[in-house]
């Protein structure tokens, strides 16, 4: 076993006195039950308040927000168009596409922190509102992240570029300013507004340098004393060599004229060019890249991956990803200064400056609230081909693991089981026996929820689940006395057992009324009726009556004596059948012939020589013998009469 | 392919219906309604895609759907109907079949009627009885017609506090879904595979005729009747084929029509274009069925004069020629199925279309996976 990575948190139980009163618990799939005990150790039972209510713990909170649902829904299609295109592509273009999906997987979580922050800002005060923006913060944060993990695992940029992608990303998330800069220009003087210089310094430390020098003539028009070195630092930052996108240069030129500016930049501060004016000289400062004079625009920076950008856009624009964590470090010992300790977002951008996609996960996995972001972003990770070597010694591997935890955190919830569903699909090792486990739990409120989880199932081949499904279902209809729902179910299922069960009501009920429900099933049952020996009874019970309601007298009757005589009949069946015989043979013409007859005498004799012979008859059973015993002497007579009449019959037909 | 805008709104949509239009208006569709299924709280509500006025920074209408209102409502949505042009009949997995009242001035929603247990169970398993789902509604003002998964029908009148006429026991199986034929006829789709014609003229529990698909006995899941051929009628079954159907012939579909993967849960004629049919299924898809046939007269017929006038292009299509063009492209045999163009309207397949509903060029349906999609360009 591996240590703990961190102190497990304590959940307090609403009036449960932890002190006095203990608890026992039991496991759900994504949640878990817990309830007070009235089991006393050994001493003077304490009347002590018991709390009467049974609680369910569940561990995935933020599944139940409203907003993230929709995080939750449009990232499944972004996830399942990911899994699609897998084999297809390779190189360049394969690339290409992974950075698309995550950049999908940004623009919603994006999406989803501005709704958040539109409520946020709706009702501020109450505690609703200040949960929302704890949650935008969150969603930033994890937005950051991932942006961060898009550049240097799935872009891969090389030194240079490198350096262009991490100030974006810094410029995406520092945002202040371009509010405070819709400030500064709207108002009557810019150059004198209060937040001007901030303005112009947070520019030049974003590296957003053509808005610095408007600024800066700005303050060259309003102040033409210090327009001179206005005007020599605006050349100065027009004139710092940047690699540009469609540039053919090499970064080896590009490091020949970044040093040259470099020493331009130095000997104008050496030389005393800004002397006269402190905030130009500590922009200028900036621009050489001089820790110190950053350090001072420690609270325009606001943290300490904004300084580690500008810090290198300005020392070390070539910077190599492998070089990167160096600087990092550094970065945030200077920034933090020993004042504070590293906060867990820091430690994940440090593990991702170091390259250590596991860290990354494995801190993202104990500081979020949520497994959506790891399942995702491990998944994503994972088709760039960075995981491979990793295994765990739980489950199968690292991504399979996250996918199926946020899977049964969308189990246990109330709706989003269908999303879940595509999840376990995805993980070839133990998706197929979670998905399973967890179907099977799925509350079937309605016959139209019933059969999409049975679609799930019968897509996948899961009989097992199917059978359990239809079965559950044929038990309610009989419940409700809907047989005939309850024998389509059994049919589907092909479920032989029930099937006979349900046959057998019919047939009670028959026996009962005296008429057939469900006709409209039974004439129509098919193929289906193959199914159970009684169902196939039924079936031909049922024709049976129909031949003989058109007055197909023989053709009924070749067909009573059949279902006798290949035991298709149960033998309890049989006295009714032979009652059934009856009308038929009283007809005016001979339907049962002599050798039909005979048959039917065996039946007859087969049933009443069978009776076993009770001890202590009690009046009820006397009363239903004395009728049993009229009804075999009617059918005796009635035997006996046709067998007369079709032996005069076939003989005067054969002597003619 | 036209614009389709999809919408996130956080609950799993079961029903989508346009609202219907006031007689003889020439304008576009532009709200309709909603009903949730699987949620705790589920809830009837109203969409406007009208632009209120704001355009967006293109100068073009804002795409998206904004919510009107809505109003909570106990059980699944199984069905909605507008019952005219202020209240919408909802059926409920409770066994409710509740009407709506919609106030447009202070844009709210309300209970104006209610049948509590229109739909029950009887059993032996439950003490007096249990509430069994409603599963389908047809409005025909001032009548509403339901069926449920207890096989029963009813017949509701708007001012009539109790129902009308009910049949017990109609079907063995569950009923899933109801049309009018011809007052005062309906047509009833079950789930072993039969379309039962019923006439409320009749007294007695039996229905005038069955009709089924033999043999399979593949559940039926929707059904929908051309909007001028009162005898043609498309259902549509659990393993997503499409079947038409001439009541007036035989007990068997004139045509089957192999189409969608899974259960297809809701077929639709064109109201006033018939010639096109929209079905959507559990796998996912929303197709567009094109049985028009490709002589001139009829493609020009689509883009003659712009946009704007195709609506009005289309009704007067149907009243010259509507003849021809009907019995030969659903009910012809065989040649018909290599005439059909089917398209496919949305983009990337998700989880299941639930619902769908057409209004002239305008079509909304609703997913699984809790999105809305509209579109208003139909034929473009």
């Amino acid at each position: 076993m591996e240590e703990f990575d961190g102190e497990p948190t304590v959940t307090w139980i609403p009036g449960v006195n932890s002190q006095k009163k203990q608890m026992c618990f039991d496991w759900g799939p994504g949640e878990m039950l817990v309830c007070e005990t009235s089991f006393n150790k050994k001493e003077k039972p304490q009347m002590v308040a018991s709390c009467p209510f049974i609680h369910i713990i569940r561990k995935d909170i933020d599944v139940y927000s409203k907003i993230l649902r929709k995080l939750f829904n449009e990232s499944h299609g972004i996830f399942v168009g990911l899994q699609r295109i897998e084999e297809e592509l390779t190189g360049k273009s394969r690339k290409a596409q992974l950075v698309r999906v995550s950049k999908n997987y940004r623009s919603v979580i994006r999406a989803c922190m501005e709704e958040m922050h539109q409520f946020a800002v709706a009702d501020k005060d109450s505690a609703s509102g200040r949960q929302f923006s704890s949650q935008v913060s969150i969603l930033s944060a994890m937005e950051l992240i991932w942006n961060l993990c898009e550049i240097l695992f799935i872009e891969v940029a090389p030194a240079g570029p490198l350096l262009l992608y991490l100030l974006d990303w810094v410029r995406l998330h520092v945002c202040e300013v371009d509010n405070l800069s819709a400030d500064v220009l709207g108002s009557e003087n810019p150059s004198k507004h209060e937040s001007f210089w901030s303005l112009v310094t947070t520019l030049v430390l974003q590296g957003r340098l053509d808005e610095a020098r408007q600024m800066l003539s700005k303050e060259a028009d309003a102040n033409p004393a210090s327009a001179g070195m206005c005007r020599v630092l605006g050349d100065l930052m027009r004139t710092m060599p940047v690699l540009s996108p469609g540039n053919t240069q090499t970064l080896t030129e590009l490091e020949l004229r970044w040093q040259h500016w470099h020493e331009e930049c130095e000997r104008h501060l050496q030389d005393g060019t800004f002397a006269s004016s402190p905030r130009l000289e500590s922009l200028c400062k900036v621009l050489l890249g001089d820790d110190a004079a950053l350090l001072e625009q420690k609270e325009l920076l606001s943290n300490w991956y904004h300084f580690l950008v500008t810090r290198l856009l300005y020392s070390q624009p070539t910077v190599k990803p492998m070089d990167l964590h160096l600087y990092a470090q550094s970065s945030l010992d200077l920034f933090l200064g020993g004042e504070s300790s590293p906060e867990p977002l820091d430690n994940i951008l440090m593990a991702a400056f170091e390259f250590d996609i596991h860290q990354v996960i494995k801190e993202c996995s104990i500081a979020l609230s949520n497994w959506w972001f790891v399942a995702h972003l491990t998944d994503l990770l994972d088709h760039c081909k960075l995981l491979q070597s990793h295994n765990l010694y739980f489950g199968s591997n690292m991504r399979e693991f996250l996918l199926l935890e946020y899977a049964s955190g969308l189990f246990a919830h109330h709706s989003l089981w269908q999303l879940g569903v595509d999840y376990c699909d995805h993980c070839p090792e133990l998706g197929r026996v979670s998905l399973e486990l967890h179907i099977e739990r799925i509350p079937l409120t309605t016959e139209q929820k019933a059969l999409k989880v049975l679609r799930v199932c019968e897509q996948r081949q899961m009989t097992e689940q199917v059978r359990s499904i239809c079965k559950i279902l044929a038990m309610k209809a009989v419940r409700n006395n809907r047989l005939g729902s309850a024998l389509s179910w059994s049919i589907r299922a092909k479920d032989a057992a029930f099937a006979t069960l349900v046959s057998d009501r019919f047939l009670r009920d028959y026996c009962e009324r005296g008429c057939f429900s469900d006709l409209d099933l039974i004439d129509n049952l098919g193929p289906a009726m193959m199914l159970s020996d009684r169902l196939t009874f039924l079936g031909k019970y049922r024709e049976f009556h129909r031949l003989y309601g058109e007055k197909r007298f023989v053709d009924a009757a070749s067909l009573l004596l059949s279902l006798m005589t290949s035991q298709i009949a149960p033998r309890s069946f049989w006295m009714t059948l032979l009652t059934d015989a009856l009308p038929l043979l009283e007809q005016k013409q001979v339907i049962f012939s002599a050798e039909q007859t005979y048959e039917l005498l065996r039946c007859l004799e087969d049933l009443t020589s069978g009776k076993p012979l009770c001890g202590e008859p009690d009046a009820q059973q006397l009363q239903d013998d004395d009728i049993e015993t009229t009804k075999v002497e009617m059918l005796r007579l009635a035997l006996a009469r046709n067998l007369a009449r079709s032996i005069i019959k076939e003989g005067s037909l054969e002597g003619s | 392919m036209e614009e389709i805008y999809a919408k996130f709104v956080s609950q799993k949509i079961s029903k989508t219906r346009w609202r219907p239009l006031p007689p003889g208006s020439l304008q576009t569709a532009e709200t309709f309604a909603t009903g949730s299924w699987d949620n705790e709280e589920n809830y009837v509500s109203l969409w406007s895609i009208g632009d209120f006025g704001n355009l967006d920074s293109d100068g073009g209408f804002e795409g998206d759907h904004q919510l009107l209102c809505s109003i909570k409502h106990h059980g699944d949505v199984m069905d909605l109907q507008f019952f005219d042009q202020e209240r919408i009949v909802a059926a409920s997995s409770t066994g409710c079949v509740t009407v709506f009242l919609h106030h447009p001035n202070n844009r709210t929603l309300s209970v104006s009627q209610q049948w509590t247990a229109a739909h029950y169970h009887t059993g032996p398993g439950s003490p007096s009885c249990s509430n069994a789902p409603c599963t389908g509604i047809v409005c025909n003002n001032p009548e509403i017609v339901t069926v449920g998964e207890d096989g029963r029908i009813n017949l509701f009148r708007a001012d009539h506090k109790e129902a009308v006429r009910t049949i017990d026991n109609a079907d063995s199986s569950t009923l899933h879904a109801v049309t009018f034929l011809r007052t005062p006829e309906i047509l009833t789709v079950n789930s072993i595979g039969q379309l039962k014609i019923w006439d409320f003229r009749q007294q007695g529990n039996e229905p005038t005729q069955i009709l089924s698909l033999t043999g399979d006995r593949v559940p039926l899941h929707c059904v929908d009747r051309h909007p001028n051929q009162q005898h043609v009628v498309a259902t549509g079954g659990q393993d997503g084929m499409l079947s038409i159907w001439d009541v007036r012939q035989g007990t068997m579909p004139v045509s089957l029509l192999k189409a969608h993967e899974a259960e297809m849960w809701e077929v639709h004629f064109h109201p006033s274009n018939p010639d096109h049919l929209f079905t959507c299924s559990e796998d996912g898809s929303l197709w567009h069925w094109d049985a028009s046939t490709d002589g001139p007269e009829k493609s020009s017929l689509f883009h003659q004069g712009g946009r704007n006038s195709t609506f009005l292009s289309h009704s007067i299509s149907n009243q010259a020629n509507v003849h021809q063009s009907l019995i030969s492209s659903w009910l012809s045999t065989d040649p018909a199925k290599d005439r059909i163009e089917i398209t496919s309207l949305l983009p990337n397949r998700t989880l299941s279309v639930n619902s769908l509903d057409v209004l002239g060029p305008c079509l909304v349906c609703g997913t699984d996976a809790e999105a809305i999609y509209v579109t208003r360009q139909l034929f473009s």
